[in-house]
């Protein structure tokens, strides 16, 4: 037997990769629209997310949540609670968290919930034999609390404007004066939540000094640290569990309260403890998307040419948080216009935490741009198509680094075909019955990142391969991508290759966010994979390029020879590593797409009813089309709800959130989501990775709130500037034109 | 506290449960106390249907339902639609036609869907029936009749061409 790790591939991402590896494979299995392996599991119910596998004598936990805003916890009336049946013990611990990490931190987020910052902070876990008594004690704690006045709106100049966060070039204000055309208009989209439909929740479990944790976590090499911070032991002492995460979109990126808590219990007890939090509480007390106020300053010349680009943005978070929500961060590089300007500031309020949600930045700050590039294209007498192609820069316009790849003009003229743009009317033009219907258009950018990331791969004696990583499946497809991967790389049969994955325990991975998952994840896959496959050609004496790998065969010249002869009851171990490198600065990489929807709006109610979605995406080698089209109608439908009805809604007058459950936090259900088609552009990005691959999850939801928006206007010609169109704002908006006109 | 000791028909099996605590939801009694974590909790509040279970062949929300007031009663879960080597026709359908992402809301859908296309069968109308004399299974009304099981990866085009296939083959049109 060899040593279990003989070998290793590292590769970092120092120039482009044209090999086009899997282009050449011949197993054919990737890019296929495989059935998701684990599927079987999770429609039989035998799937077990965070909250499913409790140890002998598991207690559970529930929170004490702060009813004021802001101030500090003084006292509680511990001893009764303590006397309440059932009750273990009423947990208060300085280690516990006032917010959950921010992605990718690795380190503890800031600690103490004596201290409140907001509605609805945890500041104390109840644990009790079980969950009915825990949770009566917890709503019969009756904390004292030394009050202060909490911050919920400030005006503009108390934000703060962080200088590194402000970029002009060009005079944008004579530009404007100048211009033939002009837009300044400021928009406003709500506070969001991500909504996963898996509550956040942690089962604790220590062993000596070692701790096993099952929790519902997207990045596990970062959790295991800022877990292992925020309770003070050695980061190797900690395990983490996720094999199954009941969807994330952000909201698990970083520990959160659950875990800590939930750690913090157990010690004290020494016996396992269960804290799952219920829905008010990854409401109030998770993380959640800042709302934004954006200003949007365009200006073209008379043939629609932009002369200048300004987007500023003020968005909000606690004291102490370094993220801010990116409103800009696709504006520096999606449109031409000399005369630039990016604005950032920011508001400490006392509300929830703010953190990543699904496409931090894009996801709200793309739609608002698009629909100010519809202002303008209006104004200029343009098509909303033409007008944006038009506007496609030849270079990222404020580095002056060439793309990596820029698809939108493809996306933009491919879609509106795909879509019949050419059926698009004048404004208020189309009329049925009550309802007014139009169509809209928006481009969708998403930037496209690379993380560290590590994986191995076992190859039996008997020809079946193990996938190890400690990435996560937060319902992406990463059991189908990886196990694809590695199948097509060494020529196997899909039910030859197994993936293991969410135990922290294995390879560091890059984790689920940011649309880098795949990409960086899979790079992993291929390079261990890679790493064989030069084991495999050594063995038969020819180069790896030379070797083709099938159906458990290696074929080189003329010969076959099957893999368990050349393993020779051997079994080979191999790490692949990806590392992000110089074509991460070189070029400006981003993912592309256009979207498109059609709207009916109703002239007596100002409900508004998507009848149609469709986009067109360019993102790289698609690796299964069937788990990357569902990432892309489940961005559509987020960007739906942004459009039309999601919105945490905070009591100005004590910082209460009023939409903390699903009853009135409205994301789409089914009835709200009509036909949508999704087209992926063949696209090979060399600057990306190995694979050629690029994220899509993101990508998805950036650009359709713009087209509903869009649309809305065509079918009415009215304008809604603050998210989300719901009937009031329409109504409104549509009687003011009507008495105007 | 006074023990409550019910029996509950369970995909098929008797199953007796002594509970110490009246205020165990049918949920908790399933998840926490026989150990059947398939059905899930999203909200227990009755807002998302992940929990969704048939009682006596209705779906229902088992997080707005004692546990002893089921006393007696014939539940079935998603562990009692099929097996992982073992799919029902509607399970196979939500796996080729990718009706789910992160699959946490996916046992409330299928236990749905399988009790939905029996409403269909006996003819149930609903608020988009356009003929309330004889329902038919059109898009509007699986969309209308799904809307109370939430996805927030939103799988629900998927959810929808997976019950179509799956009823017609079942003769439900």
């Amino acid at each position: 037997m060899m040593d279990d790790m003989d070998l290793s591939l590292h590769h970092k991402m120092e120039e482009k990769d044209e090999r086009n590896q899997l282009d050449q494979t011949a197993q054919d299995v990737l890019s296929k629209p495989l059935d998701r392996p684990e599927g079987p599991l999770k429609v039989t119910g035998r799937a077990t997310y965070a909250d499913e596998e409790h140890p002998e004598g598991t207690a559970h936990g529930v929170f004490v949540r702060s009813t004021v805003a802001h101030g500090w916890v003084t006292g509680m009336n511990t001893a009764a609670l303590r006397k309440m049946p059932g009750v273990l013990a009423v947990v208060r611990d300085a280690k516990m968290l006032r917010n959950p990490a921010q992605g990718t931190a690795g380190e503890a987020p800031v600690q103490n919930p004596n201290e409140i910052f907001y509605v609805g902070q945890p500041i104390a876990l109840v644990v009790a034999e079980t969950l009915e008594q825990a949770r009566h004690a917890a709503l019969a704690a009756r904390p004292k609390y030394e009050a202060k006045d909490g911050e919920f709106e400030v005006p503009l100049e108390d934000y703060e404007t962080p200088p590194k966060k402000q970029s002009s070039e060009g005079d944008l204000d004579s530009a404007m004066g100048q211009a033939a055309h002009s837009v300044d208009s400021i928009y406003t989209t709500p506070a969001m939540g991500h909504a996963m439909m898996e509550p956040h929740a942690a089962v604790a479990q220590w062993d000596g000094g070692k701790l096993t944790i099952r929790a519902s976590c997207q990045m596990l090499k970062y959790n295991v640290a800022e877990l292992a911070d925020s309770l003070g032991v050695k980061a190797k002492n900690v395990r983490i569990l996720s094999p199954y995460v009941g969807g994330g979109f952000g909201g698990k990126l970083g520990i959160s309260h659950e875990a800590v808590a939930a750690a913090l219990a157990a010690r004290k007890l020494k016996r396992p403890v269960s804290v799952a939090l219920h829905r008010r509480n990854v409401f109030e007390a998770t993380t959640r998307r800042s709302e934004t106020r954006q200003r949007l300053r365009l200006c073209c010349d008379d043939q629609g040419h932009l002369t200048g680009f300004g987007h500023e943005a003020w968005v909000s978070s606690l004291h102490g948080e370094s993220f801010s929500e990116p409103v800009t961060q696709a504006s520096s590089f999606t449109y031409a216009g000399d005369n630039r300007v990016i604005g950032h500031h920011i508001a400490r309020l006392n509300i929830t935490c703010a953190g990543s949600m699904r496409a931090p930045g894009e996801a709200v700050g793309v739609p608002i741009v698009e629909c100010a590039m519809d202002e303008l294209a209006e104004k200029a007498g343009i098509d909303p198509v033409d007008f944006r192609l038009r506007n496609i820069p030849e270079k990222d316009p404020s580095t002056g680094k060439p793309y990596s790849s820029n698809r939108l003009a493809d996306c933009l003229t491919e879609g509106a075909k795909a879509f019949g743009w050419e059926k698009r009317g004048e404004v208020a033009h189309q009329r049925e019955g009550e309802w007014l219907i139009g169509l809209g258009v928006a481009s969708a950018v998403r930037v496209n990142m690379l993380m560290n990331s590590e994986a191995t791969i076992t190859l039996d004696p008997d020809g079946h391969a193990v996938v190890e990583t400690d990435m996560t499946d937060i319902g992406t497809g990463s059991y189908a991508i990886l196990t694809q991967l590695a199948a097509e790389m060494l020529g196997l049969p899909m039910d030859r290759v197994k993936t293991v994955l969410g135990d922290s325990d294995l390879p560091p991975s890059s984790g689920s966010g940011g649309s880098f998952g795949a990409a960086s994840a899979g790079s992993s896959v291929m390079l261990a994979a890679r790493a064989l496959r030069e084991k495999i050609a050594e063995r038969l004496g020819v180069e790896e390029k030379d070797v083709t790998l099938k159906d458990g065969n290696a074929i080189s010249g003329n010969k076959v020879t099957p893999l368990t002869e050349i393993l020779a009851g051997e079994r080979l171990k191999a790490k692949g590593e990806i590392e992000p490198g110089a074509t991460g600065d070189d070029v400006r990489q981003a993912t592309w797409g256009a979207q498109f929807a059609e709207v009916a709006v109703s002239a007596i109610t100002g409900e508004v009813r998507v009848r149609r979605l469709d986009a067109t995406f360019a993102c790289g080698r698609i690796l299964n089309p069937k788990t990357a089209r569902s990432q892309c109608i489940g961005g559509m439908v987020f960007g739906l709800g942004s459009a039309l009805t999601e919105e945490l809604s905070y009591d100005l007058r004590n910082g209460r959130l009023m939409t903390r459950d699903l009853a009135d936090y409205h994301i789409p259900s089914n009835l709200d989501v009509p036909p949508m088609n999704v087209t992926f552009l063949e696209d090979r990005d060399p600057y990306a990775n190995p694979m050629q691959a690029k994220g899509i999850g993101e990508l998805a939801c950036c650009g359709t709130a713009g087209a509903i928006l869009n649309a809305i206007h065509n079918a009415t010609g009215i304008r809604v500037r603050d998210f989300p169109a719901t009937p009031d704002k329409v109504i409104e908006a549509i009687e003011a034109a009507q008495g105007q006109g | 506290m006074a023990q409550h000791q019910i029996t509950l028909t369970i995909n098929g099996t008797e199953r007796s449960l002594a509970l110490d605590d009246p205020r165990v939801t049918l949920l908790d009694a399933l998840r926490q106390h026989l150990d059947m974590t398939g059905t899930k909790k999203g909200c227990d509040h009755g807002q998302c249907g992940a929990c969704t279970v048939m009682a006596n062949g209705r779906r229902i929300n088992s997080c707005l339902s004692l546990a002893v007031m089921h006393d007696g009663d014939t539940i079935t879960t998603v562990e009692g639609l099929g097996e992982p080597e073992n799919l029902s026709p509607l399970q196979a359908a939500f796996l080729h036609h990718d009706g789910f992402q992160c699959g946490y809301c996916t046992p409330g859908q299928l236990v749905s869907a399988t009790a939905m296309i029996e409403e269909i069968k006996q003819n149930w109308p609903s608020v988009v029936s356009g003929d309330l004399e004889k329902v038919s299974l059109s898009d509007d009304e699986i969309r209308e009749r799904m809307s109370g099981n939430l996805c927030r990866c939103a799988a629900y085009a998927n959810i929808v061409d997976a019950i179509r296939e799956a009823a017609k083959a079942e003769g439900v049109a």
